[in-house]
């Protein structure tokens, strides 16, 4: 039953990514041959289809497989993506654990209090209007100044885009209960700490985890992003750099990277995809008993 | 404080009122004049027609609410106190259980919050399972029971702690006629078995009539106790319901309940 649902879910992404491939090869050999305009017409096509725009899918999988320098040594691609992505990946673990427990812990705050949620609500939401780009060399100057390695400022910068989902989804998922479950904890007299470990905490899982998806994928580009920013010489985000830098001599090697970081956001979202199964497989998909027993 | 009465008395309601939104434009008297006094092991209904405060006065006996006028005294101490001493066991119209949970945690909540050892625990689900007749359901979520089922678990978990006083608004409500039956031997069955005290919601009057040793009549705007009629029907079984003594009770509280709307 479970593996018959990973399988359908490889199945789905294989055949989602041959569809990829298809369309842009599909795509690229119609430009050619219309040079570059929808078929029939003089519209011209929203990009040039030629091999430095758009080059061939076989290149940017060949490419993965070319040897690249990696300070003295030489080792394929891939495995070069992968280091990076390695690195990448505990800064974006680092940031989406504390964006969890930040988020998490204001959200309890805000339940607590009404004060503190009127007063904090406003301000976490604007605090994701300031642009990530201003925002970023501010972390970096302010953690260098203070002595602290880079990796713990890229991972702030994971952080603070990670911390604004977990804190919003909770507080609505710590409020979910019923009036009438409320009441029944009222009943038992329990005290409101009992109340949020046995009854909202709960509660508040189906909110969270949709959430948490998000919070993954925004922790690898808030990663990524803060490593662009503070000139790391580790990590995807100055591998992309890079090759973004050289994308006129060989644009395959920005499109592998960019497919690493995609990997790599996959990845997490799928750790999180499996926590949740754990955590939440007890309640659902199951017969109903007057059915099992006759 | 606790008089003569009081010390026999479940429930003392002396002069209560409660009034709803108070000063606001749509304020709304639920409750006027409430005086009832229920004893200890008694099965007492209330029972009138939609809005009179049926639950209102439930869930002011269950310190849900607390009266604009007037106080509630149960077990010789006031309601707040007696649910701090967690003396009551509530079951609702919906079960209200939490899906999350199998159903013999269900039913262990309340033995958890109280401190009780797992062993301890385990074997007074296992016992409630049985009393509700769901003895191989414990391992089962909420979800794969039906509602009567459901309802079932709901009951055994306020039983659980077998509680001084058992509020129900409704239990059955969501239950066909079958089942309703049905739970209605069983919930006097435990009744009789566990000698607890019960105040039972209802619309039905077959339903109060078949339960209780007595009904508490409510009208309704300002909702008031209209009258109280004593039951008397002896051991109830399934026959009881064909018995002309009990036709002659229900006839009696439903003249009650139409005089009350040729006053409203
Ligand atoms: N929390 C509340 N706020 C305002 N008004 C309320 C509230 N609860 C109840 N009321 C009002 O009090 C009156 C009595 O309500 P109550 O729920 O006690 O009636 P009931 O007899 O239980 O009715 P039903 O049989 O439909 O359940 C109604 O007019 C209702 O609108
Ligand atoms: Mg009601």
């Amino acid at each position: 039953m479970n593996g018959g649902r990973t399988l359908r879910m490889v199945a789905t992404t294989v055949v989602a990514l041959l569809l990829v491939v298809l369309l842009w090869e599909g795509y690229k050999w119609m430009g050619g041959q219309t040079d570059d305009h929808w078929p029939g017409t003089s519209i011209g096509l929203p990009t040039t289809t030629d091999d430095l725009t758009m080059p061939h899918a076989t290149d940017i999988v060949g490419e993965l497989f070319e040897e690249v320098r990696d300070g003295r040594a030489r080792l394929p691609l891939y495995l070069f993506l992968l280091k990076k992505g390695w690195y990448t990946f505990q800064e974006a673990a680092i940031g989406f654990t504390f964006g969890l427990a930040i988020g998490m812990g204001l959200a309890i705050l805000m339940l607590r209090w009404r004060v503190v949620e009127r007063g904090l609500l406003p301000w976490i939401n604007v605090s994701q209007t300031v642009p990530l780009i201003a925002l970023a060399p501010i972390i970096v100057t302010w953690g260098r100044l203070h002595d602290l390695p880079d990796i713990f400022s890229i991972s702030l910068i994971a952080t603070y885009l990670t911390f604004f989902p977990v804190a919003v989804s909770a507080l609505r998922g710590l409020q979910s209960p019923d009036a009438a479950h409320l009441e029944l904890m009222r009943s038992y007299a329990a005290p409101w700490r009992t109340t949020l470990f046995k009854l909202r905490l709960p509660a508040a899982r189906a909110y969270l985890f949709p959430a948490l998806k998000l919070a993954t994928t925004l922790s690898v580009v808030g990663a990524i992003v803060g490593e662009i920013s503070i000139g790391t010489k580790t990590g995807l985000g100055r591998a992309i750099l890079e090759y973004a830098q050289r994308y006129a001599v060989s644009p395959e090697h920005l499109y592998a990277a960019v497919l690493g970081s995609a990997a790599l956001g996959l990845s997490v979202f799928g750790l999180v995809s499996l926590a949740e199964r754990l955590v939440m497989k007890r309640t659902e998909g199951m017969q109903r008993a007057d059915e099992v027993v006759a | 404080m606790s008089g003569p009465v009081a010390s026999e008395a479940a429930v003392v309601v002396s002069g209560v009122d409660k009034v709803f939104n108070v000063g606001s434009a749509d304020e709304v008297t639920a409750l006027s004049g409430i005086d009832l006094t229920i004893g200890a092991g008694e099965f007492v209904s209330l029972i009138g027609p939609s809005g009179c405060g049926k639950s209102t006065l439930l869930r002011l006996v269950g310190d849900l609410l607390t009266p604009s006028v007037g106080e509630v005294t149960v077990f010789g101490k006031s309601a707040h106190a007696a649910r701090l001493d967690q003396d009551y066991g509530m079951v609702f119209q919906h079960a209200g259980l939490f899906d999350w949970r199998r159903v013999a945690a269900n039913i262990e909540l309340p033995l958890e919050l109280r401190g009780w050892s797992r062993a301890d625990r385990t074997a007074r689900s296992a016992e409630m399972l049985d009393l509700v007749k769901l003895t191989d359901f414990g391992d089962y979520y909420p979800r794969q029971l039906s509602g009567g089922m459901q309802q079932r678990v709901s009951i055994a978990r306020a039983l659980s702690f077998q509680p001084k006083l058992l509020l129900m608004d409704e239990p059955f409500g969501a239950l066909d006629e079958m089942t309703r039956e049905h739970m209605q031997l069983e919930l006097l069955r435990i009744w009789r078995e566990t000698g607890t005290t019960v105040v039972f919601v209802t619309h039905s009057i077959s339903e109060s009539t078949f339960l209780s040793s007595r009904v508490v009549v409510l009208s309704p705007r300002p909702g008031r106790i209209h009258s109280v009629v004593d039951v008397d029907l002896g051991d109830r079984t399934d026959e009881t319901r064909e018995d002309p003594a009990f036709f002659a009770k229900a006839t009696e509280i439903r003249e009650a309940l139409r005089a009350d709307k040729d006053v409203g």
